[in-house]
């Protein structure tokens, strides 16, 4: 375990899609005074799981503890630290520039440059979409503040492992470093409820 | 077509369901529905009224602590679930399983400030295991089976489930779960890896200064056995943490008593000495390690524990073990050799005998002093064969040092969140569990003071509770820490208390106060010769420090030390 090197990571979760579960999941990181630098939340392909994508700076150390005590979270079904896979990472941003007949062209430009698009115009500004990593989202932010940025939006990163879906919500993925095999908890006490059908589906991270 | 039942009624039955005969509450409008559901049905469930629903809560941790089973504790909507928190925040720092029902103003009311409206689901996130609101009736029968699934398996704690009127008088065809869908939620009792066995086994083998320190998980597992079974094949010695207090026998010759602030010395010198160290079921926290950085600084860390967060979160680990106890100690047994260690017992028996020579006890005084109480306690209960319930301070410590504890679950204490006030109700719902059992309230003259309006949840339960409130006349333990930290500047310490017995004659609970020495015995005995509950005031010396102790942020090795007698 390094605990010194602060890096930046890449997590996403699988959350069951149920009210105040992004409480939970935001309320986790304050208490531990942990700073996300950009989280989002959305369908998955599993109807009644969200996905949520989140990164962080921090030590291996403070990763670790974040992703298990969210894996801890009753609605969260699974964690992936996908910082060192070859990932898809994408942002979204929408970007209101101003613009008169002499600086659009100029503009439409860089547009066409960094792959984005216009989707709309009027006399004195253009909304700009761009779809990228988002060290080329910030590139082109920086281009069109010379030009006067009235407004921007940004999603956040969203991630996606490249290469056959081991990470489906149907796939558990272990997170933890975790030298046990599960066997169902029979529960010591009586009424031990365990209709649980969960353990399937290769899950190998430990829960408690 | 089965018969509707409306939520009140799926509320009792779904307890019912779960084993549960007795709950610990105060009610209010937001349960009511609920709570004349219980009287119109008759339900075979015994509600303790208490006075505040602290109480209530302590009283569901008490009852859970005793005796293993769930807790449970029902409030109203608002103050009511507020006053919820300190009993649920001491129940999830010590992973306790209990499960809280509180009443919720109706779906319509919810975000429009009404009266006795509290956003509780908001507020107790932090402070349980999980929580649910319920809007709707039809998800209550579900709710109430995960709560109880939740509260119990893995790692014990806390349950919340708020419910709003409206669902309490709402009706619907009820039959009880009998599977939970927690996709999210592996509760899983894990065998370990054997080559992680094999790795420990190897490390334990191969050590010359070998400790293993036991916490409440390993009771928890009932892995106490195995673990006296382990500690006896190879000769280890066995520190505790304060929860784990009574998984191995004090008395034992391989028992070296509890470690940390206020451990004993010979304890924080083994484990600040040690070549390896077997952690099991602990979590190693801040009031056991010291400062993080210099625990255990020679040893190479095993810890097994079940909650994969454990791991690493406070200490470097070399071997982390995601696992259960019992089937850890099962798997570790046969691989683990005879050995005998005797020049590391050896200089653990050096410094046991240092600390014997500068105990309290070895000193030449008149004075009462509250280690006097409870090694007399110890000695009048039969060696300890009773339950104590202690509150928070120096009679805690006190307490877990000279009380020498040799049963599982005879030490009920609030050791991570340090709850005042936890002592006296949760000794009832001890009781409550336990009514057989010789049940000991020991809790300081201000802490006793924070819940002593339950002493009347005591006469109307007709329970035998004794009670030693240990009087020093202080906060003691904050007077201490003033003492050594702040130059004598007692602010806010010295305590205006009542008269003890009187309060207690109030409530008709018999009582005496204690002056001296002499005395200490003969009153307990006569505690325990009354039939029904009875009160000591045990009025002792007043600026008695506890020591060792360690400064907060401080290494266990930078112990401050009661002097030898001769340098006295
Ligand atoms: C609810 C609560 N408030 C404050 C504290 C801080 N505190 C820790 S020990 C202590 C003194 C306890 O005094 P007393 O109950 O008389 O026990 P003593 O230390 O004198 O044995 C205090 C105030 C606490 N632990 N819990
Ligand atoms: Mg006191």
């Amino acid at each position: 375990m390094t605990d010194t090197q602060t890096q930046q990571h890449t997590i996403i979760a699988w959350l069951e899609d149920k009210p105040s579960v992004l409480n939970r999941v935001t309320g986790l990181f304050s208490r531990r005074n942990f700073n996300i630098e950009s989280l989002t939340v959305g369908h998955s392909e599993a109807k009644g799981i969200s996905r949520m994508t989140f990164v962080a700076s921090g030590t291996e150390r403070d990763l670790q503890q974040v992703e298990t005590q969210l894996d801890k979270l009753i609605n969260v079904i699974h964690i992936a630290n996908v910082t060192q896979e070859p990932t898809v990472i994408r942002e979204m941003a929408l970007i209101k520039v101003t613009t008169n007949s002499q600086t659009r062209g100029e503009i439409m430009q860089l547009v066409s440059i960094y792959h984005a698009s216009v989707v709309d115009v009027d006399m004195t500004s253009l909304i700009i979409q761009i779809v990228a990593p988002e060290d080329r989202v910030d590139s082109l932010i920086q281009l069109l503040d010379q030009y006067g940025i009235e407004e921007m939006v940004r999603t956040g990163q969203v991630a996606m492992v490249r290469g056959s879906s081991r990470h489906g919500h149907s796939h558990g993925v272990a997170t933890v470093a975790a030298n046990g095999h599960a066997t169902p908890d029979n529960g010591q006490n009586a009424n031990g409820a365990n209709g649980h059908t969960e353990n399937a589906n290769g899950v190998n991270g430990a829960r408690a | 077509m089965s018969e509707l039942k409306t939520g009140g009624q799926i509320i009792w039955e779904s307890l019912i369901h779960e084993g549960v005969d007795v709950v610990f509450g105060l009610p209010g409008g937001a349960i009511l529905p609920t709570y004349d559901d219980l009287y119109k049905y008759n339900y075979p469930i015994h509600h303790v009224l208490v006075t505040h629903e602290q109480g209530a809560a302590h009283m569901a941790d008490g009852y859970a602590r005793a005796t293993g089973r769930v807790g449970v504790c029902i409030a109203t909507s608002g103050p009511g679930a507020t006053n919820l928190v300190t009993g649920l925040g001491t129940a999830y720092m010590d992973s306790t399983p209990l499960v809280a029902i509180t009443g919720q103003v109706s779906k319509s009311l919810l975000g429009r400030d009404g009266f006795q409206e509290a956003d509780i689901r908001a507020i107790s996130m932090p402070v349980t295991k999980h929580n649910y609101l319920i809007t709707d009736i039809r998800d209550l029968p579900d709710a109430l089976k995960e709560a109880f699934y939740i509260a119990r398996t893995g790692r014990p704690g806390p349950v919340l489930v708020d419910i709003c009127k409206c669902v309490q008088q709402a009706s619907m065809e009820f039959t009880y779960p009998t599977t939970v869908n927690l996709p999210g939620y592996r509760p899983n009792r894990l065998t370990p890896d054997p080559d992680v066995i094999d790795r420990v086994a190897q490390l334990l083998n191969e050590a010359q200064r070998p400790v293993i320190i036991a916490g409440q998980g390993v009771s928890m597992a009932g892995a106490e056995a195995e673990l006296r079974q382990m500690a006896e094949k190879a000769n280890i010695p066995v520190a505790t943490s304060l929860l784990g207090v009574g998984t191995f026998p004090a008395t034992h010759p391989l028992s070296i008593s509890w470690g940390g602030m206020h451990g004993e010395a010979y304890c924080n010198y083994a484990l600040q000495e040690c070549d390896v160290l077997f952690a099991i079921g602990a979590r190693l926290d801040d009031r056991l390690t010291g400062a993080f950085s210099t625990f255990a600084p020679k040893a190479r860390i095993i810890h097994v524990d079940l909650d994969p967060a454990e791991m690493g979160k406070n200490l470097i680990i070399d071997t982390p073990v995601v696992a259960d106890a019992l089937l850890t100690l099962r798997a570790l047994l046969p691989q683990v050799e005879s050995n005998e260690h005797p020049a590391w017992l050896g200089q653990i028996n050096e410094w046991r005998t240092d600390t014997t020579e500068r105990d309290i006890l070895a000193q030449e005084t008149d004075e009462l002093v509250a280690p006097y109480v409870m090694r007399q306690l110890w000695h009048a209960t039969n060696q300890g064969n009773c339950t104590v319930v202690s509150d928070v301070g120096q009679h805690q410590m006190w307490e877990a040092q000279y009380f020498y504890h040799t049963k599982p679950r005879s030490l009920l204490t609030s050791g991570g969140l340090g709850t005042m006030g936890y002592a006296l109700p949760a000794a009832i719902g001890a009781q409550m569990g336990k009514p057989q059992e010789e049940m000991w309230v020991i809790a300081g003259d201000g802490g006793f003071q924070m819940t002593m309006p339950e002493l009347s949840t005591v006469m109307q339960e007709r329970l035998p509770i004794k009670i030693a409130i240990i009087n020093n006349g202080y906060l003691g333990m904050v007077r201490q820490w003033q003492d050594v930290f702040y130059n004598k500047r007692y602010v806010g310490t010295p305590l205006f208390n009542p008269d003890f017995v009187k309060i207690a004659a109030a409530y008709g609970i018999p009582g005496r106060a204690v002056t001296s020495k002499e005395d200490v015995f003969d009153a307990i005995r006569q505690a325990q010769n009354i039939p029904g509950p009875y009160l000591l005031d045990f009025q002792v010396e007043e600026f008695t420090n506890v020591y060792p102790m360690v400064a907060p942020g401080k290494s266990n090795a930078d112990m401050i030390r009661r002097g030898r007698p001769v340098e006295n």
